[in-house]
């Protein structure tokens, strides 16, 4: 028997404490689940211990014996292994299968190698993860679930005592986590010790044999699985924090229905979703990372186009591509502000206008007067704080940039507005401003459909809330029924009681 | 609305009271460093040689670098939208051959051997954008088998051979047509004493620079190069504005082809290839000009006086066209250290 614990860790990265002094423990032969909301520091202390990152105090001992965990290679030779959540990042996909799975012969095996050994041991390693795969084909014919496995099957290519996942379940489909989980119980059988991190409640309550709770870089919650219910975890999730920030408007005026969606299908998810937005109404859609919000939100403005239509106003559209969805009056602030929200090298105006670009256009040419005045006075309605309107995007705070990824919308007089994590990564000021033009719109008539997973905003000014888990909208409520919990019950699969469905 | 400050204009406020000799310095260089060393290369030639400072020489120098412009905007105009057009020297090389064989083994007036190049030409931009849009193979791989295959196809058209007045035929006796002097004109006439390549080239930069500043047509193919995906999540056509730059990117190339075989008044094979590397040297010395740190075409235009003005100036001194090379090699190196260094900061 094994015994791996941490004690009193603390991480801070400049003036933010991440980790304020965790303890944690794991035996051989046990599934403890690592559980918190976004932000909590289960990854940062996962990386602490695989040696991504060093610790600022606290104690790690294996067997009462103190560990020194500086780099991977101390954690590997520790028997330590971590499957990442990216497995992309952690095998190489023109390579063949076999190779990555002995990955770990290139860096310490013998120099020459036979490539019928090395099909061998690979062979073998792939039985034990239960992958009936030709090790001779290259990785990127795996999907990525059998990536997963390849990962884990170089894991324990070495001989591990403790294994590693982050939200390994994210992307699966619910076959390939089951046997997933036939997998870990095997490991588990022959005594490794795993660590599993995931946001879904059922597959914990399933697997786990004990569960740890963080919450802004304290333990909450450390018991026994068999001993805890799955509301007990929530509440340990979320702390005491469940007082709701009250919406203190009055119930807002709702018109007709703008945009509704029929079993209008997703691609990325595979998922159909059905809704819909009136004038005037604020709804927010729920979920954890991996719910497929982003999805949902690309296919409606037709980033990722469905191959099914919408109803706008009660008339049909089929959305495949961007144009269209702006003619039929949509607008999309999407998750990724620099990579697809702005053009970092372009001043204000030119984003401003770039949607409506037409507007500003004589027999071809841009009416420069004109579009600067225009984007002017927009950006003193958005509060863009920037010396001069010709200054690169480049030059401002990332709240300013996400004034001018929403403001562009607002030149184009859509009807319903698409936003995708509005606030991600900008400070609280800009939040407000950010918020305050959200109402507007909403003041002006316009739909909104709102995605993020910080659910407290939802609760501050949405007036529905429909929660997505696994690309399916699993639960809808008001503004005057939702509460945090009641979110992340939907949210963590809970409806589905303690099977995964 | 909440007030707040953010850190990096605080720093920035910082750092602009104090400039150091360094950093007033550099962002001059980074400006004018093109424009400098054309001066300071004008001063060196001069005093090496008298004749270099005439007007003759002046038109001579503008003469030469006019088909490389051309070629060099259709270049320019790729690397815009975040392309790049290998294909512009095979393209230019077929737009020669097909102008001489219109006019010496089929008899055509000066205005069908201009405008089958045309066609011909704008085929060409098609093909690559097909390969560069539809199929999404990576500008350089498309751009690259797209000018072995334009190569291939003008030199089994012409057998390998130049196309030149009176030349004898495979099938007995010689050919047909001749260069017209209308034709010749384009290349070797000159209008109050200014040649006429340099007029089209002259031309050709102001309309192409009013065209991508002014019109939104211009912006939304800067844009497009700028932020593909942005672009497109903001309802550009991207597709779409890609294959006008091809097209425009092929037809450049073209014209100066047509020119090319105008101005040495034979259909000579692979003429174009080497104008390639010429024109992308001078797509890329314009990234420097005036610090515009993208492709624009009045940089461009610079960057091609400043190749001929070297080339004329070495000539002159009898330093051999081999060696030449070296100097191009070294102006293109320091134009873009510089402006990687500053994009860096």
């Amino acid at each position: 028997m094994t015994i791996l614990s941490l004690t009193s860790i603390q991480k801070s990265f400049g003036e933010q404490i991440v980790l304020k002094g965790v303890d944690f423990t794991v035996k051989s032969g046990e599934v403890h689940a690592l559980l918190g909301a976004n932000g909590a520091g289960k990854s940062t202390l996962m990386k602490i211990l695989s040696g991504d990152y060093e610790r600022d105090g606290g104690v790690i001992t294996l067997n009462e014996k103190e560990l020194i965990i500086k780099t991977p290679a101390h954690a590997k030779e520790a028997g330590i292994e971590m499957v990442v959540q990216e497995v992309d990042t952690a095998l190489v996909s023109s390579l063949s299968i076999a190779e990555n799975v002995t990955m770990n012969t290139f860096i310490s095996g013998p120099a020459f190698f036979s490539w019928k050994k090395r099909y061998k041991v690979a062979q073998e390693l792939l039985n034990r993860v239960g992958l009936h795969l030709d090790p001779a084909l290259p990785l990127s014919h795996c999907s990525l679930a059998e990536k997963q496995l390849v990962l884990i099957a170089k894991a324990i290519s070495r001989n591990i005592s403790f294994i590693i996942l982050d939200e390994p379940t994210a992307a699966l489909s619910t076959k390939e986590a089951q046997h997933l989980f036939s997998v870990l119980r095997e490991l588990q059988k022959q005594g490794v010790g795993i660590i599993y991190i995931s946001h879904r409640l059922p597959e914990v309550m399933e697997l786990s044999t004990r569960v740890t709770v963080l919450k802004d870089g304290y333990v909450t919650l450390q018991k026994e699985t068999s001993d805890c219910s799955s509301e007990e975890i929530v509440r340990a999730m979320l702390g005491n924090e469940l007082v709701e920030l009250l919406n203190d408007e009055e119930d807002r005026i709702l018109g007709a229905t703008l945009l509704e969606a029929k079993h209008f299908s997703v691609p990325a998810t595979n998922e159909s979703v059905s809704f819909s937005v009136r004038e005037g109404e604020i709804v927010g859609v729920a979920g954890l990372v991996g719910a497929g919000k982003t999805e949902t939100a690309r296919a409606l403005f037709g980033a990722d186009p469905s191959r099914d239509s919408i109803y706008m106003k009660g008339k049909k559209v089929r959305i495949s591509n961007p144009q269209k969805a702006i003619s039929a009056g949509i607008g999309f602030v999407p998750e990724e502000r620099r990579k697809e929200g702005i053009l970092v090298d372009y001043n204000v105006i030119e984003n401003l206008t770039l949607p409506v670009l037409k507007q500003f256009t004589k027999f071809g040419f841009i009416q420069r007067k004109r579009e600067k005045t225009e984007a002017e006075k927009w950006i003193k309605q958005l509060g863009i704080k920037t010396q001069k309107s010709s200054l690169l995007l480049n030059h401002l705070s990332g709240g300013n940039q996400q004034k001018a990824s929403i403001g562009k919308w607002l030149l184009t007089d859509g009807d319903v507005f698409i936003f995708d994590e509005p606030t991600k990564g900008i400070d609280v000021g800009a939040k407000q401003d950010v918020f305050q033009c959200i109402k507007n719109l909403a003041a002006n008539k316009k739909g909104i459909l709102y995605f993020t997973s910080e659910i407290q905003e939802l609760l501050a000014f949405c007036d529905r809330i429909l929660i997505m888990y696994d690309g399916k909208i699993a639960g809808e409520l008001n503004k005057h029924e939702a509460t945090t919990e009641k979110i992340m019950h939907y949210a963590t699969g809970g409806h589905y009681g303690t099977v995964r469905s | 609305m909440a007030q707040y400050v953010h850190k990096e204009h605080v720093e920035n406020d910082i750092n602009t009271t104090k400039p150091s000799l360094q950093e007033k310095v550099f962002p001059f260089l980074y400006r004018y460093g093109t424009l400098l060393v054309i001066l300071l290369t004008v001063i060196g030639f001069s005093l090496a040689n008298d004749k270099f400072l005439s007007y003759q020489n002046f038109t001579d120098i503008l003469r030469s670098v006019s088909i490389i412009t051309l070629l060099a905007i259709g270049v320019t105009i790729s690397l815009i939208v975040g392309g790049f057009d290998l294909s512009v020297g095979s393209t230019a090389s077929l737009a020669t051959v097909t102008s001489a064989a219109a006019l010496v083994l089929y008899r055509q007036e000066t205005i069908i051997a201009i405008l089958i190049p045309i066609a011909i030409g704008l085929l060409v931009g098609l093909l690559n954008s097909f390969f560069v849009v539809k199929v999404r193979l990576p500008d350089l791989l498309a751009t690259l088998a797209v000018m072995y295959i334009i190569n291939g196809l003008h030199l089994t058209f012409t057998k390998g051979f130049s196309i030149y007045n009176n030349m004898p035929l495979s099938e007995g006796g010689t050919a047909p047509g001749v260069f017209l002097p209308s034709f010749l004109f384009i290349g070797q006439g000159e209008i109050w004493s200014v040649p006429v390549p340099v007029i089209i080239m002259l031309i050709a930069v102001i309309v192409v620079h009013i065209i991508l500043q002014q019109t939104r047509f211009g912006r939304l193919l800067y844009i497009t190069g700028g932020n593909e995906e942005a672009a497109r999540l903001s309802g550009v056509p991207v597709q779409r504005y890609k294959m006008y730059a091809y097209l425009l990117s092929a037809f450049f190339a073209t014209l100066a082809g047509i020119l090319l075989a105008s101005r040495i008044g034979t259909g000579q094979v692979s003429a174009g290839a080497p104008l390639l590397m010429d024109g992308v040297a001078a797509a890329f010395i314009g990234f420097s000009v005036f610090g515009a740190g993208k492709p624009n075409v009045i940089g461009t235009f610079v960057g091609a006086v400043l190749i001929g003005i070297l080339l004329n100036g070495l000539t002159m001194l009898n330093i051999p066209y081999y060696a030449q090379d070296i100097v191009k090699g070294s102006i293109l190196i320091g134009a873009l250290a510089f402006m990687y260094y500053e994009k860096k900061k």
